[in-house]
C-alpha cells in the first residue's frame, strides 16, 4: 500500500467556502434532528413528552447505548464488530446460569463472570484483528456465529430461568425513581467519554483510524490499542447481556440477535465514520436517542412493528446521506 | 515566429493553492512534431503545469491555445478527446486484463450483431498499432501482469497513440527503465516525432534530455525562466538556470566543531535491501545520504528507526549498543525520523494540528493516562511559534495546511520528543522555496544545539549545501564518503551510479 501516491483532485475554481450556517448544520445537524423529532412527537401525542415516557425511552435505549459506546471506539479505529449481539447472549447465559437461588453465588461474582466472558470473546476478536491480516468484518462475523453456537451448546437451546431477586434487581430495580439501567448507561457513557476524549488512548484510537501507518511511525502501539477496543466492547456486551437477562427474567440463547446492527447504526447516526478517525461518544448517545425516540414514538402512534423497521432503515441511510453531503 | 507551427501555447498561466503560488505567469510553447523537455527542480511547478494541461487543475489566470484555438480543459477526458495524453510516472494498468483490453479499455470494438466485444477485431487493431509503433515482442493477448514495467510503459504509449493524440506528455518515463529499454523508448519517440506528434518530456536526467529533446523550457519556483534550443545550450548553463541563485546564501550551514559520536551503525544489513552499512554521525553534524531513488537510502533509515523489524548488525547510541525492534524503541532512545512520505506516514491529516504534534510524546503530556490539555496546548503553541507554522489555530485540521507547513508540523512532532538524532528523509520534497529556506534554518539551529542530523535528499544542491559530510549509497551499499570540500554534483553522481 505504501508508496502509492493518491492524487487528491482539487479544483481551485469551484472551491466551496463553508458558510457559517452550513458549518453549524454539519456539526450539529444530528442534534437538530433529535430536537425536531422530540418536538413533532410532543405535538402529535400528549403521551410522549411526559416524565414517565422519557424515563421509559432512556431505559429502553440503555442496552443499545452500552453496545453503541463499545462499537464507537472500534469504528473510530477503522474496525467493525458484528459479534456484539452473540457475545451478549453468551455472556448473558453464562452469568445467568449462576444466578439461581440454588447453588448460590454472590452477585458481584456473577456480574464479573458475565463481563469476563464478554471480554474474553472481545480479546479473541482483538487478537486476530491486531495480529493477522484478516479484516475485522470477517473476524467478527466468525465470532458472531461461533459465540451464538457456543451459547446454544451451553444452554442446549433452552432459556435459563428461575433467577434470584437480587439478580433481577439489576435490570428491574429503581433507585430514586429512575431505573438502574439508566444509571449504568450514564456510568458507561462517562467511562467511554473519558477514554475517547480525555485519555491518551483516545488519541491513539483516533490516530489509528485516521492513518494507521502514521500512528505506528509515531510510536503508537497499534496492536495493543486494537486489542483494547475489542476487549472493552466485549466486556460491555457482557454487562448488557446481564442487564437484558435480568430485565426479562430469563437468558435466552437467541437474545440480542441483530443488536450489533442497531449499535452500529446508532454510532453512524451520531457521526462516526465507518472509515475511521471520526466519531464521538456524545454523538453516539444522540444517535442512540434518535433510534429510541423513533421506535417509542412510532409505538405511541400505533405504527405496526413491520412499518417501524422500514422507517428505521430509511432514517439511518437518510441521516448519514445528509451528513455526508455536509462534510464533503 | 509564425504561430501556426505551434501545436500548443500556454500563456501566462498562474495557479495558486492555499498558501503557495504554484505557478506564476508561466508560458510554454510546443512546436508540432518536436520533443520539448520541461525541466526544473522538485517543486518548480512542472507537474502543476501538466495537470492544468490535462484538466486536473484549472488555471487561475492565463490562456491555453491548442492548434491555434483557445480552449478550456475541464477534465482529463476532454484532454484525451482533444488529442492530449499523459503517460504518468505511476502507471496504473488493469493487471488482470490482456494487453489489448487495456489499450481499448472503455471503447472496445463490438460485434455488430451480438453486441459483445469482438475479440478478433480487438487483437487485430492492437497488432496494427504495434506495427506502426514498431513494438516487438509483446503479444496483444498476453495478460498485463506478465509484462515488465518497460513493456507496460510501451503499452501506455500505444494507448496514447490509439487515441490519435497529437501531444503526448511523458512524466519521468525512464525512471524505472534499464539502459536498453531507454533506447527502445527513444526509438519509439523518434517514430512518434516522424508522425508529427509533439512530445512534452519531463525528466531530471539531463543526459537524456540532451539526447532526445529539440527544445527545453526551464522552470524555477513556479516561474518561467527561459526556453532554449537544445543544441545551443550547455549542461552548466541549464543547471544554473534551474538553480538560479547563489547556493551559499541559500544554505546557511557552516562547518561546525564536531562533537562526540551520537549514533553509530556497524554492518547494518537487511537481506535484499542493503548490506554492511556502517557510518557515524556526530553531535552538531549534518550527515547527508545521497543516492538514486531505490538505492536503499530510505530503507536504511527506516530500519534504524525500527520500522522494518529485525536486522543484522549493530547500532550504537552515545557509545552504548542499543536494540531497536520497533518505532517505540527508537523514540525511547531519542531517535526521530521524519519520513519521506508526509501524507502516508508522517501525519494523520484528518486530525487537528495539536493532536499531530503531540502524537509521539503523549506519554509525557499525560497524567494517569489523561492528556493534560492545557500543558499540551502551551507546548504546541510554542512550537508553532518557533517553527513559524502558519495556521489559523492549533486545532485546525492538518489537511488545511500547505505542504511546507505540514512538513513543519512533522518536524514539530519529532522535536517534541527532544531527539538527539534527527533523521530527515527528503525534508523539503514538494514544498515551496520559502518554506525550504525556513526548514534549512531550523536544521542549522538544531545542529548548533548539538543534535545529530541525518538528511536524505535527492536534490543535490540542497544536499551539498547543507551537509557537513555526505555518504553515497548505491544498490544497498555505501560506495563512498565525501567531505564538505569534496562534495560536488559530479563526485556524488559518480559514486551513486557506478
Amino acid at each position: 500500500m505504501r508508496g502509492v501516491l493518491k492524487l487528491k483532485v482539487e479544483s481551485g475554481n469551484t472551491k466551496k467556502v463553508q458558510t457559517g450556517a452550513k458549518n453549524f448544520f454539519s456539526s450539529y445537524g444530528i442534534y437538530f434532528v433529535l430536537i425536531l423529532m422530540v418536538g413533532i412527537l410532543s405535538i402529535i401525542s400528549p403521551a410522549f413528552f411526559t416524565v414517565q415516557n422519557i424515563i421509559n425511552v432512556l431505559r429502553q435505549i440503555s442496552i443499545n447505548g452500552i453496545l453503541a459506546i463499545g462499537v464507537t471506539l472500534i469504528i473510530v479505529t477503522g474496525g467493525i464488530d458484528l459479534s456484539l449481539g452473540s457475545i451478549l447472549a453468551l455472556a448473558g447465559v453464562v452469568a445467568t446460569n449462576h444466578a439461581h437461588p440454588e447453588p448460590y453465588y454472590p452477585l458481584a461474582l456473577i456480574i464479573l463472570m458475565g463481563i469476563a466472558v464478554g471480554a474474553l470473546c472481545g480479546l479473541v476478536n482483538g487478537s486476530i484483528v491486531a495480529y493477522s491480516r484478516v479484516s475485522p468484518f470477517i473476524v467478527t462475523l466468525g465470532m458472531m456465529t461461533v459465540a451464538r453456537g457456543v451459547t446454544f451448546v451451553y444452554t442446549d437451546g433452552r432459556p435459563i430461568i428461575k433467577l434470584t431477586k437480587e439478580y433481577q434487581y439489576i435490570g428491574q430495580g429503581v433507585f430514586l425513581g429512575i431505573p438502574l439501567p439508566i444509571y449504568i448507561l450514564l456510568f458507561i457513557g462517562i467511562v467511554g467519554f473519558v477514554i475517547l476524549h480525555k485519555s491518551k488512548y483516545g488519541r491513539h484510537i483516533y490516530a489509528i483510524g485516521g492513518n494507521e501507518m502514521a500512528a505506528k511511525v509515531s510510536g503508537i502501539n497499534v496492536a495493543r490499542i486494537k486489542l483494547f477496543v475489542y476487549t472493552f466492547a466485549g466486556a460491555l456486551c457482557g454487562l448488557a447481556g446481564i442487564m437484558l437477562a435480568s430485565r426479562t427474567n430469563a437468558a435466552t440463547p437467541n437474545a440480542g440477535s441483530g443488536y450489533e446492527l442497531d449499535a452500529i447504526a446508532a454510532a453512524v447516526l451520531g457521526g462516526t465514520s465507518t472509515s475511521g478517525g471520526r466519531g464521538t461518544i456524545y454523538g453516539t448517545i444522540v444517535g442512540v436517542l434518535i433510534m429510541g425516540v423513533l421506535s417509542n414514538g412510532l409505538d405511541i402512534l400505533n405504527v405496526s412493528s413491520y412499518i417501524q423497521q422500514i422507517v428505521k432503515g430509511v432514517i439511518i441511510v437518510g441521516a448519514v446521506w445528509v451528513d455526508q453531503m455536509n462534510t464533503t | 515566429m509564425n504561430s501556426e507551427e505551434y501545436i500548443l501555447q500556454m500563456k501566462c498561466i498562474s495557479k495558486e493553492f492555499p498558501g503557495v503560488k504554484a505557478l506564476d505567469g508561466v508560458s510554454l510553447n510546443i512546436k508540432k512534431g518536436t520533443v520539448h523537455a520541461v525541466i526544473g527542480e522538485n517543486g518548480a511547478g512542472k507537474s502543476t503545469l501538466m495537470k492544468i494541461l490535462i484538466g486536473i487543475y484549472q488555471p487561475d489566470q492565463g490562456e491555453i491555445l491548442y492548434k491555434g484555438k483557445a480552449i478550456k480543459i475541464s477534465n482529463s477526458h476532454e484532454a484525451i478527446k482533444l488529442g492530449i495524453s499523459m503517460i504518468h510516472q505511476e502507471l496504473n494498468p488493469v493487471l488482470e486484463l490482456s494487453v489489448s483490453e487495456n489499450i481499448f479499455l472503455g471503447r472496445e470494438p463490438l460485434n455488430r450483431i451480438t453486441g459483445f466485444v469482438s475479440e478478433k477485431e480487438l487483437f487485430s487493431k492492437t497488432q496494427e498499432l504495434f506495427e506502426t509503433l514498431d513494438i516487438k515482442g509483446i503479444s496483444p493477448k498476453s495478460k498485463m501482469k506478465s509484462l515488465s514495467i518497460a513493456q507496460i510503459q510501451m503499452i501506455e504509449i500505444a494507448k496514447a497513440v490509439s487515441y490519435n493524440s497529437d501531444l503526448i506528455i511523458m512524466d519521468e518515463p525512464t525512471s524505472a527503465l534499464t539502459e536498453a529499454e531507454v533506447t527502445t523508448l527513444f526509438n519509439i519517440i523518434v517514430s512518434l516525432k516522424a508522425k508529427g506528434i509533439a512530445i512534452i518530456y519531463i525528466s531530471h536526467k539531463l543526459d537524456e534530455i540532451f539526447k532526445i529533446s529539440d527544445e527545453i523550457t526551464v522552470m524555477r519556483d513556479g516561474q518561467y525562466i527561459d526556453t532554449v534550443k537544445t543544441e545551443n545550450v550547455t549542461r552548466e548553463k541549464l543547471i544554473s538556470m534551474m538553480v538560479g541563485r547563489e547556493l551559499k546564501d541559500f544554505y546557511r550551514k557552516q562547518a561546525t566543531e564536531k562533537g562526540e559520536v551520537a549514533l553509530e551503525v556497524r554492518n547494518l544489513t537487511k537481506e535484499g535491501l542493503f548490506k554492511d552499512i556502517s557510518f557515524k554521525v556526530h553531535k552538531g553534524e549534518i550527515l547527508g545520504i545521497a543516492g538514486l531513488v531505490g538505492a536503499g537510502r530510505t530503507e536504511i533509515v527506516e530500519t534504524i528507526f525500527g520500522m522494518r523489524g529485525s536486522y543484522s548488525g549493530e547500532i550504537y547510541k552515545d557509545g552504548k549498543r542499543i536494540f531497536i525492534r520497533n518505532e517505540r524503541d527508537a523514540i525511547k532512545n531519542k531517535i526521530a525520523l521524519a519520513t519521506e512520505d508526509r501524507k502516508a506516514l508522517g501525519l494523520v491529516l484528518c486530525l487537528p494540528v495539536r493532536h499531530n504534534i503531540s502524537m509521539a510524546w503523549l506519554k509525557m503530556l499525560s497524567k494517569f493516562s489523561l492528556v493534560q490539555t492545557k500543558k499540551e496546548k502551551n507546548i504546541c503553541e510554542e512550537l508553532v511559534k518557533t517553527l513559524r507554522i502558519k495556521l489559523t489555530n492549533i486545532d485546525c485540521s492538518t489537511n488545511t495546511l500547505s505542504g511546507g507547513n505540514q512538513q513543519k508540523v512533522v518536524l514539530a512532532k519529532w522535536l517534541l520528543t527532544s531527539p538527539d538524532v534527527l533523521i530527515l528523509d527528503e525534508p523539503t520534497r514538494g514544498i515551496d522555496v520559502g518554506a525550504k529556506a525556513e526548514i534549512y534554518g531550523i536544521m542549522v539551529d538544531l545542529a548548533k544545539q548539538g543534535k545529530a542530523i541525518i538528511m536524505i535528499s535527492s536534490e543535490m544542491p540542497e544536499l551539498i549545501g547543507m551537509s557537513d559530510r555526505i555518504i553515497v549509497v548505491h544498490d544497498g551499499a555505501i560506495t563512498g564518503e565525501l567531505s564538505r570540500e569534496e562534495a560536488t554534483q559530479e563526485a556524488i553522481m559518480g559514486l551513486a551510479s557506478i
